[in-house]
């Protein structure tokens, strides 16, 4: 595994040879909502409530939804930035749920993150070498020389000038600067990433150069990527698998091409229908959801699309349908395939 | 395309000639649009895709004459709007026209509506402004054109303030204000970016709609070629302030003739195939101030940049009916003798 160059398509079609990097089970993050003279916590909004699933090793998993579905506090629970309410992160054989302090830290160097906003997540005062050997020294190097030489060697990797070592940030365009913070999350050599929206911020010219960017590192370095992001057609083209979320729910869950072949949610396939086509001969038929994804702080009773849904039955407003696999590998969560 | 043929029929609705319009950077002046001509015909819907920087979004402000003021100006050029020149017009005959043969719709809903004052009076705003009634009847009236664009409980969410919807209902409310005075042209400045997916398909429905209903153009500026190959007749790309190429929509996705337009359609990721390394341009675009002054703007990047890509500057022209181009690959965008070699 550590030596061999698996190719994508390989592990797609034997991951069950290959072991499991990351499972999480019934993973809930609440945050809590202040009231009151005495600030008491008066509601809680469920941005990730119940989600499970498991991403095995040199393989990409894509969380799609629309925004406040949960999407990102899911990859920011998993590199635990944000705490879990319940449920548990078993990453590498580990329970990292509830690791604090040193242990925690340790276990960081496996897991990094690419964040969204390119123009944010950088550090305007840093030199871009500063910013990439930070992870290495954080974690004991330190030997000048070679740090410099391990980071030159980064930079070139992720394709920027030498140069640009001794540059800032915002001498560099948004597509740089989002391969700045590949290079960084690349530093430490880690077993996991969590791409958030990493070309969402980009034009489309560069956003292509970037996908190409993080498909290659994948190859080269065996990376495992978990990909959020809220454009499907990307999702779908650097995903093995995909998840879909609604309203902290994963409401199914398969490899990329039966999500979007034959989508069994009908949340899914509206999402799926919603994409406009960049072909003016194809015209397809269209489900036009009704009104706008209800508040995470009430979600509805029962099925949390329910409201929403073209499909809906009366029994849906009752009980919440949970993640059942109807097809080999491929899960849905709802009463229509129950 | 039934569409099309009856619209070419009429004379345009808005003829821009020879546009430039330029932004003060360090006491100089660069042109962010440069030399842009094109037509909107009643009824029509024109497309205008390019990236970020490409002066998409300066062209739609300098039709509207929104340009920021004391930074930027148009130079020179003609913007004929039913005949009469927009450039050339007062500051009061403008005002007559903007919201009311004129309107806009902005990317932002979050931050183009005014958070202190209720929709009600927002909307009704425009109604005096432009309209001869009574301010009972702008308030039905408003709450008639949140019904129209598919508002629920309208008569409620008049009195109700901007930051009590969400995006896409503001959207709406951002339509709503726009079609109030029924105009002859919508521009639409990334009306969908913003906004989900699925709430993206709800307001895409709502423009064709009320563009049929209404008899209106539109000019669509967006960057998603999926909302131009769903919602344009003609489309026009832009790069870096000028006009690369302009055709009816099938053409530029079946038949694209520049460079920049094939590796734009190479490069976004489509849903029903599959490969493993999306087209992509090298670098970016250049900023106002490092533009190049004569070739062509896209040479820098351009897979088959010839040497002379970067001293003749190519013209826009059209190679067959109704496709037009500025590339020297064609031999119709090459300048006539003695012009514009330097």
């Amino acid at each position: 595994m550590n030596n061999a160059q698996p190719k994508l398509t390989t592990i797609n079609s034997n991951k069950n040879r290959f072991k499991t990097l990351l499972e999480v089970k019934n993973l809930k993050t609440y945050y809590p909502v202040k009231g009151g003279f005495f600030r008491r916590t008066v509601a809680n909004v469920k941005a990730v409530d119940d989600v499970s699933f498991e991403i095995k090793k040199g393989e990409t998993l894509g969380l799609v939804g629309e925004s406040g579905c949960g999407k990102s506090t899911t990859g920011r629970t998993i590199l635990r930035l944000i705490n879990p309410t319940d449920g548990q992160i078993i990453f590498d054989g580990k329970d990292i749920t509830n690791i604090q302090g040193r242990a925690l830290r340790e276990a960081r160097k496996d897991f990094q993150m690419v964040f969204q906003d390119p123009y944010a997540s950088l550090n305007p005062m840093q030199m871009i070498g500063d910013i990439v050997s930070e992870p290495l020294k954080n974690f004991g190097k330190s030997n000048k020389k070679a740090l410099k030489e391990e980071v030159m060697d980064l930079l070139n990797r992720v394709g920027l000038p030498e140069d640009a070592y001794e540059k800032y940030a915002h001498e560099f365009s948004g597509g740089q600067r989002q391969r700045i913070g590949i290079a960084r999350a690349l530093a430490l050599k880690p077993k996991l990433i969590v791409a958030d929206e990493p070309v969402s911020a980009l034009d489309v010219s560069v956003q292509s150069q970037v996908l190409n960017l993080l498909k290659e590192l994948q190859k080269d370095f065996g990376l495992t990527y978990l990909f959020i992001a809220h454009d499907l057609s990307v999702v779908k083209h650097m995903s093995d698998r995909i998840g879909v979320m609604y309203l902290g729910n994963i409401v199914e869950i398969a490899d990329r091409n039966s999500i979007y072949n034959e989508p069994l949610h009908p949340y899914t396939q509206a999402l799926i229908s919603a994409i406009p086509e960049p072909d003016p001969r194809k015209s397809k038929e269209r489900i036009v959801l009704k009104g706008d994804v209800p508040s995470p702080v009430n979600p509805p009773s029962g099925c949390p699309f329910h409201t929403r849904c073209p499909m809906a039955k009366e029994e849906c407003s009752i009980a919440k349908p949970t993640l059942k696999e109807v097809r080999p590998g491929h899960q849905v969560a709802c009463i229509l395939y129950n | 395309m039934s569409k099309l043929t009856h619209a070419s029929k009429k004379a345009p609705l808005l003829e821009v000639n020879h546009l430039e319009t330029a932004f003060k950077i360090d006491r100089e002046y660069y042109n962010a649009v440069d030399n842009v001509s094109f037509t909107v015909k009643p009824r029509q819907v024109v497309g205008i895709v390019g990236e970020s920087g490409c002066g998409k979004s300066v062209l739609s402000l300098s039709v509207m004459r929104l340009l920021p003021k004391g930074i930027s100006e148009i130079c020179s050029g003609e913007i004929l709007f039913d005949g009469k020149d927009v450039v050339k017009m007062s500051e009061n005959e403008i005002n007559n026209i903007r919201g009311k043969d004129i309107a806009m719709i902005f990317q932002e809903p979050m931050t183009s509506l005014n958070p202190v004052f209720t929709i009600g009076y927002q909307l009704q705003e425009v109604l005096l402004n432009h309209m001869e009634i009574s301010k009972k009847e702008a308030r039905q009236k408003s709450i008639e054109l949140l019904k129209g664009v598919g508002i629920s409980r309208p008569d409620k969410i008049v009195d109700e303030y901007p930051h009590q919807l969400s995006g896409g209902m503001r959207q709406r409310v951002m339509i709503a204000m726009a079609i109030a005075c029924q105009p002859k042209l919508l521009i639409a400045d990334e009306p969908t970016t913003a906004l989900d997916v699925t709430v993206q398909a709800q307001i895409l429905e709502l423009l064709k709609e009320i563009q049929s209903a209404n008899d209106m153009a539109i000019i669509l500026i967006t960057h998603d070629l999926g909302v131009v190959a769903e919602m344009c007749d003609d489309v026009i790309v832009m790069y870096a302030g000028k006009i690369v190429e302009r055709t009816d929509v099938d053409t530029l996705f079946y038949n694209p003739k520049h460079p920049y337009t094939k590796l734009l359609m190479g490069a976004i990721p489509k849903m029903d195939e599959d490969r493993e390394v999306l087209e992509s341009i090298k670098g970016i675009v250049p900023s106002l101030k490092n533009m190049p002054k004569v070739g062509c703007k896209f040479a820098a990047r351009c897979p088959h940049a010839m040497p002379e890509c970067s001293f003749v500057t190519p013209q826009l022209a059209e190679t067959e009916q109704g496709h037009e181009v500025a590339c020297l690959l064609y031999e119709t965008s090459r300048p006539k003798e003695g012009m514009n070699v330097q």
